[in-house]
């Protein structure tokens, strides 16, 4: 027995944004099976997993919070990924990004500089992890050197030079010795008093909207899709490739760069260790669930951010295990995935094989 | 038993479970499929092996649960990539997150057990040579782990299977159109990889750390996939590549005993560096490193 | 088949209700507590320790509280998850790693009527106490016991990063080793990692390669113990007692005891008598205990014994001054005899005859 894959002629687009929705149905019926069988109510874990993170004020601003360093990291990795350069380093230029955005306000710590320090580290924090990512693309294009092993090793380089930075030269001088920096004198402004949302959420659909805009409507994004699906063709058009990989691992870098210092700056307020619980890595996710669409990367943003928040709650309201959370989560990437191959292809069941 | 033969006998120790997982892959990855889910896939034999260990109360049955674990998780990324066309750096990164979770499920039960380590396995003539220890002294899963790349080395290089593999990993149209048997071949290669995997798990919590605790690989499996492509898909270089990193690893945890005044961030840091530079040397001068050209592609037939 | 599925999907979601009902109504008079924890509470070592106080409140008050906790939360992120829990009714919540400080700080001026206790931080506010543990008493012990037992004169030290608690640790223990063998050599490697059962394993074998017969570990996992074991040589547990793991290596371990802390809080929320305040336990307070002494002759015992009861007591002061720095200076005495709190609690430089740099 064995499946076999009919390509369907024509998808309407309906049926495109209709294959998440019935993806995320099937994985809630398998984790509501598995709740079952765990012994506990599958009603009540669906009532807590998305049902109050979806109707809550609060909630929803944790959804948008936690979703902005993803869709960030994700949109940049878009490129990469569109000419098939496999970049898993964003979480280093993401650590790195945040380290240099962070320079300058703690050179100007207590020095009254004006509120253009947020501004200057911001574009630091990019330009940063811009640096970082080029490392990987020009091995490639200069030696050869595959990007998936560079980009990986420099992503555990970039976490001990954060560790040392903060442990030592860094270091609060009034922390008690603690590894953390100063908090900053500026950080992003909160939208409303009281809130936890910051400007930096503003960042990311603006990010999400000029990567569609350079993507679909410049010649360079011509050039990296081209580049992706047919090196051959992309070379005889004209595109040079290592300017292509160099290219796509700088907008990708700065991407994570950028997300690293808005953490930093929205967020935490300060430097420390681990300042990120995996973001780069999730964010590969992410790009996947969203067909390295920008729109689609934004709903893959907030599913992800929805299972963390309610995979959070389900622990608090019904002490499931964190780890029924994970098993979830993977479920759910398993049926987008497959619920996007289903669209495309017609399965049919064959019997015997060849 | 010198210095210099305890320390390398750590270095091996610490590469076997590298070693056997990235072999794994090596295959999986010459056969044109990329299975970004080992290290959710050791995480799962390390639990699953484990526990059928102590429940069962024989070490053979925790390494063969551990090699049943890694055969299911690779079966359904295999159903997937191969039976669904998916993209492959998704299916395979979700199969991480759910072995790591499934890991946390299976193990909870048995965290604080202790068991036995599997003791070293001499051979007589061999372990008594001058350095014998190194290699001859050790537990099964090192022997296992030499003659798993000398296999390997051999079935790639040398075998009719092997050569159809390849074939299949350069180019899978032209494979096809040959009469090749390409989802069939990669089924076999992702179950292989996905066992390698499962086996290694079953190394970290039967051998080197003989309990059980969540996060245990501590991103072995990601280390795994770097050396792949450290080794430039060749079984001896990977050997190599592995022994390496295991040596740098064990290397700066020394130069740190030895206190040498050098920040341990720095140190810390040295096997990853080490292993870029040792790629960009190897690779001046050649524009070596070539991946098999349909590496991450899916592969749907026409009929 | 199909049937049958749906025939057992509707059984399942039925009885759940059930249980969800049921649930809700007995726990709405109990008093919610809430704890974050940094690493998974599987680990056998911090987290698990502080769990272990949590299900010691449930034993203990379990008529009158229900808990909760959260475990893995990642520190850079976990002010929605303090918060979380306060807006779910808890009304006591502790946060278990230094990192959730300033989370906590904020959450805690947004919720002023739920008490917050901080672990090993020194922000207080009206309704955030902070409470930590002198484990470097338990390291002067275990510093004197391996100065007592080894041969090579020569300790190895598994240490995770240098902040103040493993700092002082590690000066505690060398304090404890000179007192009895004033030949002792400390040789240190940082695992940059709480908790990495194969880097630890490692660490120690290094450690033992060069000369070391006693493992010291301020990492989580007992990896390290099992190595000693194996070697045939000495090692001692941290955070729980650990002698399962290596029967024959472990001379003693120190152990974590958050359990009386614990009820005495909740006690305090529940009658009103909470307080902000600092409290930093030792052998005193039953915050640090010693597991019991083993695989070690009886005058080692006996001398450990008493020094514990001297600690206990206040008649021994690990930082007792004069202390020497590494460059053979006087450090400055600011507390009664000995270092002062502030002195221990953020610990920067390390005593005389340690070759070890500490970050600048």
């Amino acid at each position: 027995m064995r499946l076999e894959l009919v390509p369907r002629g024509d998808v309407s687009p309906v049926a495109r944004v209709l294959s998440p929705v019935a993806a995320v149905a099937a994985a809630i019926l398998i984790g509501g099976i598995i709740v079952a069988i765990m012994g506990r109510s599958p009603l009540q874990a669906l009532q807590v997993y998305f049902v109050e993170p979806l109707t809550q004020g609060w909630a929803l601003q944790e959804l948008a919070i936690k979703a902005t360093p993803l869709l960030i990291i994700a949109v940049g990795l878009s490129f990469c990924f569109r000419a098939s350069l496999w970049n898993i380093g964003a979480e280093g230029q993401f650590i790195i990004g945040a380290l240099t955005g962070s320079m300058v306000p703690l050179a100007l710590h207590g020095s009254g500089a004006g509120p253009w320090v947020l501004a200057a580290g911001l574009v630091a924090g990019a330009l940063g992890g811009l640096l970082y990512a080029l490392i990987p693309a020009l091995l490639r294009v200069a030696f050869g050197v595959s990007e998936i092993l560079t980009s990986l090793m420099l992503v555990y380089v970039a976490e001990l030079t954060l560790d040392y930075l903060v442990r030592g030269p860094w270091r609060d001088p009034k922390g008690f010795n603690f590894p953390q920096t100063v908090t900053f004198d500026w950080t992003l402004p909160y939208i409303a008093e009281g809130d936890r949302l910051h400007a930096g959420i503003l960042i990311a659909p603006l990010v999400a909207l000029a990567a569609w805009f350079v993507m679909r409507r410049t010649l360079f994004g011509f050039g990296i899709r081209v580049a992706g699906e047919s090196p051959k063709a992309a070379r005889f058009a004209g595109f040079s490739a290592d300017r292509m990989v160099i290219a796509a691992f700088c907008i990708s870098g700065a991407c994570a760069g950028l997300a690293g210092i808005v953490e930093v700056f929205g967020q935490i307020h300060q430097l420390k260790p681990g300042i990120s619980p995996g973001y780069g890595f999730t964010a590969i996710t992410v790009a996947f669930l969203g067909r390295l669409h920008p729109a689609g990367m934004v709903f893959g943003a907030l599913v992800v951010a929805l299972t963390v928040i309610g995979g959070e709650n389900a622990q608090i309201v019904m002490q499931l295990p964190l780890d029924l959370t994970r098993v979830f989560q993977g479920v759910l990437l398993m049926c987008v995935l497959a619920a996007d191959a289903l669209v495309s292809y017609r399965v049919r069941v064959v019997g015997g094989g060849r | 038993m010198g210095v210099w033969e305890a320390i390398l006998i750590t270095v091996v120790t610490a590469a076997t479970p590298l070693l056997i997982a990235a072999m794994g892959e090596l295959v999986v990855e010459r056969a044109g499929v990329l299975n970004l889910g080992i290290e959710g896939m050791m995480a799962v034999g390390a639990a699953c092996g484990f526990a059928a260990a102590i429940l069962s109360g024989s070490t053979i049955l925790g390494i063969l649960a551990a090699i049943a674990a890694g055969l299911v998780l690779s079966g359904l990324f295999a159903l997937l990539v191969l039976g669904l066309a998916t993209n492959q750096v998704a299916s395979g990164l979700a199969l991480t997150i759910l072995g790591l979770g499934l890991s946390g499920l299976i193990g909870a039960g048995f965290v604080g057990t202790q068991r036995e380590a599997i003791p070293p396995v001499y051979i007589p003539g061999l372990t008594d040579l001058p350095g014998g220890h190194v290699l001859f002294g050790e537990n099964p899963f090192v022997y296992f782990s030499l003659a798993l790349a000398f296999a390997t080395l051999w079935f790639l290089g040398r075998s009719r299977a092997g050569l159809t593999l390849r074939s299949i990993g350069e180019n899978h149209a032209s494979a096809h159109a040959l009469g090749l048997p390409v989802l069939k071949v990669r089924l076999a290669a992702i179950l292989f990889g996905g066992a390698c995997a499962g086996l290694a798990g079953a190394y970290l919590s039967l051998v080197y750390t003989p309990f059980w605790s969540p996060g245990m690989t501590a991103g072995r499996g990601w280390i795994a996939l770097a050396l792949v492509v450290f080794a430039s898909w060749r079984p001896l270089r990977l050997l190599f590549g592995a022994y390496l990193f295991g040596g740098a690893t064990v290397l700066q945890l020394h130069a740190q005993a030895a206190s040498l005044g050098i920040p341990s961030q720095a140190l810390s840091a040295f096997p990853y560096v080490a292993t870029i530079v040792a790629l960009v040397v190897m690779s001046v001068g050649r524009r070596s490193a070539t991946a098999p050209g349909s590496l991450g592609a899916p592969f749907v037939p026409d009929r | 088949m199909r049937q049958m599925f749906k025939a057992a999907a509707a059984a399942a979601l039925a009885a759940g209700l059930g249980a969800a009902a049921a649930g809700s109504a007995s726990a709405q008079e109990k008093m919610k507590v809430g704890f974050i924890y940094v690493g998974p509470v599987g680990d056998f070592g911090y987290s698990y320790q502080h769990n272990q106080g949590r299900l010691a409140v449930e034993k203990a008050l379990g008529d009158k509280v229900t808990t909760t906790f959260l475990e893995n939360v990642p520190e850079a992120d976990s002010e929605r998850s303090i918060e979380q829990l306060a807006r779910t009714g808890h009304k006591l919540i502790f946060t278990t790693s230094f990192g959730f400080m300033d989370p906590t700080v904020k959450v805690a001026k947004k919720y002023p009527n739920v008490y917050f206790e901080h672990a090993t931080g020194y922000k207080r506010e009206k309704n955030l106490a902070t409470y930590s543990a002198k484990f470097h008493e338990g390291r002067y012990v275990i510093g004197q016991i391996a100065g007592k037992m080894t041969k090579s004169n020569v300790i190895g030290y598994v240490a995770s990063f240098p902040i103040p608690e493993v700092v002082s640790g590690i000066n505690a223990f060398m304090l404890g080793a000179q007192s009895v063998n004033p030949n002792i050599k400390v040789k240190i490697v940082w695992a940059n990692t709480w908790f990495d059962p194969g880097k630890e394993a490692d660490a120690a074998k290094a450690l033992l390669d060069q000369g070391a017969d006693i493992i010291s570990q301020h990492t989580d996992s007992p990896a390290p113990l099992q190595q000693a074991e194996a070697r045939g040589k000495f090692a001692f547990g941290q955070a729980s007692d650990m002698i399962r793991f290596a029967q024959k290596a472990t001379l003693t371990s120190i152990v974590d005891n958050w359990n009386d802390y614990y009820i005495a809080r909740v006690k305090a929320a529940l009658d009103g008598s909470w307080k902000s305040e600092d409290t930093w336990g030792g052998f005193d307070a039953n915050m640090v205990n010693m597991a019991p002494f083993t695989n070690m002759p009886d005058e080692v015992k006996a001398m450990a014994t008493k020094t514990t009861a001297d600690i206990k007591s206040g008649a021994l002061n690990p930082f007792k001054c004069p202390v020497y720095g590494q460059d053979g200076k006087e450090i400055e005495c600011k507390g009664k005899g000995a270092l002062s709190d502030e002195q221990v609690l953020g610990m920067a430089f390390y005593v005389k005859g340690i070759d070890d740099q500490l970050p600048k």
